[in-house]
């Protein structure tokens, strides 16, 4: 007992303050890639090498259509190194959790030279959902009854097992995701919210449904990592459904390959409405 | 013990005659034998028996369009030999049969069952033919065949009807758990016969994170492959991803750059740590010791922090590439290093400090899940989960990879099988990488970390083996033309050990089962890719 003591005695408090303060994110970690659409003169080196086609290139004649899909990135970082005019650049920045499926996705249209590379930005944008503001109310009421104490069942829907990783790591003494009032919970029956995972492989459907109905109202659910948001690499196949939303009413979407910690934990406050109250 | 040699061409010839065609390609790494009927039972035995062979996997190909047969892959290895001996047996696609060997040899038992899911061929005489890999709702396909599209639509999944084998007798009771457990682990079906407390016998049922991993192989160029492959077990990206990426040099003949072959050896060890680590606190956890599994997550947290400065990701992704690694070593990447193990050293030993001083710790622990070593010799069992019985198997000392030939390093080995002793190897293996990660400190890593890319010679195979933190990581890959593959056949060390557990649970009590499980901590999606 008293070697148990002097070892938390000596080891002291280790629990960071995110997201009170900011997180402590060193300079080589790949977190969101951004787009100089302005500047760029050819999106096919980045689109080619993408490994899960979260850029994607359409041409019609002169006319050009780059997506950018965050729901699919792994954050390789290969884009960045694959032009040579530096207009995709690998950031720090890790909050990249949305409610709304198409604020990951990002359109640039282009007219094309000859050649094929991009003449001129004719606009760029960010898909919005329509459904989203009918949303909104229901999910008010929610945050009302679930943004204090929120109980949270995690489900692999086929995950690799990377997300999962990072999923525990909320628990360490370091992310301490209790502090906040949140639990992990052995029985849907006993939860708030699903933290799914995985690309929804065809074995695990119908377990995530029966998992789904046991969870009493009001719940939500979040998508967790490329996998549970699109499929990721796996992407639609035989085997696998591509994304937690093909079975399920999504809330909020988190990217990540896997997500690290401090994004898990963004997006489950922002799923129960605990960011905005600060804010 | 002094090495074994495998049979020579003549002397298979002498033996078995018109089944044994001929010689295949030869490297330091494999050695095929070509042989002309689907039964090869005589051949396995007599490997087995005279030459003291293990039998590393059993995989199929579809070559009906190109030679006009399937064909099997029967691979075995020797104590000593760092060559790969290789078995290439045709199968009739007007048969679509061959010999099964599980009855002899139970190691094969799920292996011999995916061929048949996945490749419509049957295993003839197999002790318990029933579908595997794929659930018994699925329809007649045969997702590896080169017939079928990855992107077939099936009808949706509508529920089981597996017959678990009956649980009968007074008092005698089935516990169903899964695929969705209590904690956060990954899915898969225990249904647990027990008497009262003591589980009687344990029945699985995996393959739940079924992807479609090994046909999505054959549809991807292979620098994209590599993110794939660094995807199938998370918590051992980087071994899987070294694993592809060594199958795909030997396959082209790329010669990596010594440093990046000292890059993938540090950083396969920090992969090992980190999990070991992870695993210790995990099995306090399990009989309550908490507060030792808090230290132990945080020293994780450590060393993913480390990974994650050094490679951009907490779990190494993103780095390996083939022909090397995809960043240079850092001048003070040694630096960073030293400083985190010397840290992570004096941490750990007060860790083990703690758990060594719990009594009731290793009162649960001690002769809990015991896993006899003929057992283990038998079902097959590979990584810590042998060690821990006997098993006497490294790929970093067997089949020397990345640059283990320039370390020494102990490989722990007990006799005795119980859950303190899958413990004590993952304790002895931390001090075993520190010492490696040290030794690796103290010589600088200069020069390319990634040779110049090329194109990838189609029709070229290779063997390819990982020690992962788990055990023994095989990849086998067929290159294709445009930087494609034809095939890619994965096996994670998991296929081979769950059968371990079934074994290793057997008279325990149910409360025991976490522990026990977690001792072996087996990857699902490795298994069920």
């Amino acid at each position: 007992m008293f070697k148990i003591i002097h070892q938390s005695i000596r080891t002291g408090i280790v629990t960071t303050t995110y997201p009170e303060t900011p997180a402590n994110v060193p300079p080589s970690f790949r977190g969101k890639p951004v787009f100089d659409f302005e500047g760029w003169l050819d999106a096919r080196p980045a689109a080619e090498v993408c490994p899960t086609q979260a850029i994607s290139v359409r041409d019609d004649g002169d006319h050009r259509t780059v997506t950018v899909d965050y729901g699919r990135c792994v954050f390789c970082g290969l884009c960045a190194e694959a032009g040579l005019d530096q207009a995709v650049r690998v950031t720090q920045e890790f909050e990249l959790a949305t409610r709304d499926r198409g604020h990951l996705i990002l359109t640039a249209e282009y007219q094309l030279h000859p050649d094929g590379t991009q003449r001129q930005l004719l606009d760029s944008a960010t898909r919005e959902d329509d459904v989203e503001t009918a949303g909104r109310a229901v999910h008010t009421a929610i945050h009302k009854l679930l943004g204090r104490s929120l109980a949270i069942r995690q489900i692999d829907a086929g995950s690799c097992n990377g997300c999962e990783i990072e999923i525990v790591a909320l628990n360490n003494p370091i992310y301490d995701i209790e502090r906040f009032g949140i639990h992990f919970v052995a029985s849907p029956r006993h939860a708030d919210m699903l933290l799914v995972t995985g690309p929804v492989t065809r074995n695990m459907e119908l377990a995530l449904l029966k998992t789904f109905r046991a969870t009493p109202e009001p719940k939500v659910v979040v998508a967790v990592g490329a996998c549970g948001i699109s499929g990721g690499i796996f992407g639609e196949n035989y085997a696998s459904l591509g994304g937690v939303d093909k079975v399920l009413p999504v809330d909020v979407y988190i990217p990540g390959c896997p997500p690290r910690p401090q994004t898990l934990l963004h997006g489950i406050l922002l799923a129960v409405g605990r960011l905005e109250q600060k804010q | 013990m002094t090495a074994e040699r495998f049979p020579t061409f003549q002397e298979l010839q002498e033996m078995f005659g018109e089944l044994v065609v001929s010689m295949g390609t030869e490297s330091d790494h494999h050695l095929y034998v070509d042989i002309g009927g689907p039964d090869v039972r005589g051949i396995v035995e007599h490997l087995l028996r005279e030459h003291g062979a293990r039998i590393v996997t059993v995989f199929a190909e579809d070559r009906r369009s190109r030679e006009g047969f399937f064909f099997n892959y029967y691979v075995f290895e020797q104590f000593g030999n760092p060559q790969y001996f290789v078995l290439r047996v045709p199968i009739h696609p007007h048969d679509e049969e061959f010999p099964s060997l599980s009855a002899e040899l139970p190691a094969v038992n799920w292996q011999e069952r995916e061929i048949q899911d996945w490749f419509g061929l049957r295993a003839v005489g197999h002790p318990n033919p029933r579908r595997v890999a794929m659930h018994d709702n699925w329809p007649d396909v045969h997702p590896l065949r080169k017939d079928f599209a990855i992107g077939t639509s099936l009808p949706r999944f509508e529920g089981e009807r597996h017959i678990y084998r009956p649980a009968l007798g007074e008092g005698v009771l089935q516990v169903p758990v899964g695929p969705v457990h209590a904690g956060i682990i990954e899915p898969g079906h225990f249904s647990f016969a027990v008497a009262g407390e003591p589980i009687l016998y344990l029945q699985l049922r995996m393959f739940y994170t079924h992807k479609g991993t090994e046909k999505l192989f054959e549809n991807l160029p292979v620098h994209k492959a590599v993110f794939l492959a660094e995807s199938i077990s998370g918590d051992s990206s980087f071994s899987h991803g070294t694993a592809f990426c060594q199958a795909i040099e030997r396959a082209a003949e790329i010669e990596v750059p010594p440093a990046a072959l000292m890059t993938r050896t540090i950083l396969l060890e920090l992969e090992r740590i980190y999990n070991h680590v992870a695993d210790i606190g995990a099995i306090a956890t399990d009989v309550g010791f908490v507060v030792a599994n808090a230290h132990a997550s945080r020293l994780r947290e450590m060393l993913v922090s480390l990974n994650e400065q050094m490679t951009g990701n907490r779990l190494l992704r993103g780095m390996v590439c083939v022909g090397g690694v995809r960043r240079p070593w850092q001048p003070g990447h040694h630096h960073t290093l030293r400083r985190a193990v010397d840290l992570f050293d004096r941490d750990f030993d007060r860790l083990i400090a703690l758990i060594d001083s719990s009594d009731s710790t290793r009162d649960r622990l001690e002769h809990t899940g015991i896993l006899r070593p003929e057992k283990a010799r038998d079902l097959g069992i590979v990584g810590v989960g042998g060690r821990a019985s006997g098993i006497d198997l490294d790929v970093r000392r067997d089949h020397p990879y990345a640059a283990y030939d320039r370390f020494s390093f102990r490989i722990p080995v007990y006799q005795t099988g119980d859950v303190w002793h899958r413990m004590q190897v993952r304790i002895d293996e931390v001090r075993e990488s520190i010492r490696i990660l040290r030794r690796a400190t103290e010589h600088a890593v200069d020069g390319a970390h990634c040779a110049a890319t090329r194109p990838i010679p189609p029709d070229r195979c290779a063997l390819s083996a990982v020690e992962g933190w788990r055990g023994e990581i095989i990849h086998w890959v067929r290159t294709g033309p445009n930087n494609r593959l034809e095939r890619c056949k994965v096996k994670d060390p998991s296929l081979n050990n769950w059968p371990a557990l079934v074994e290793a649970v057997q008279g325990n009590i149910i409360a025991d089962f976490p522990v026990i499980n977690k001792s072996f901590n087996l990857s699902y999606s490795g298994t069920d890719r």
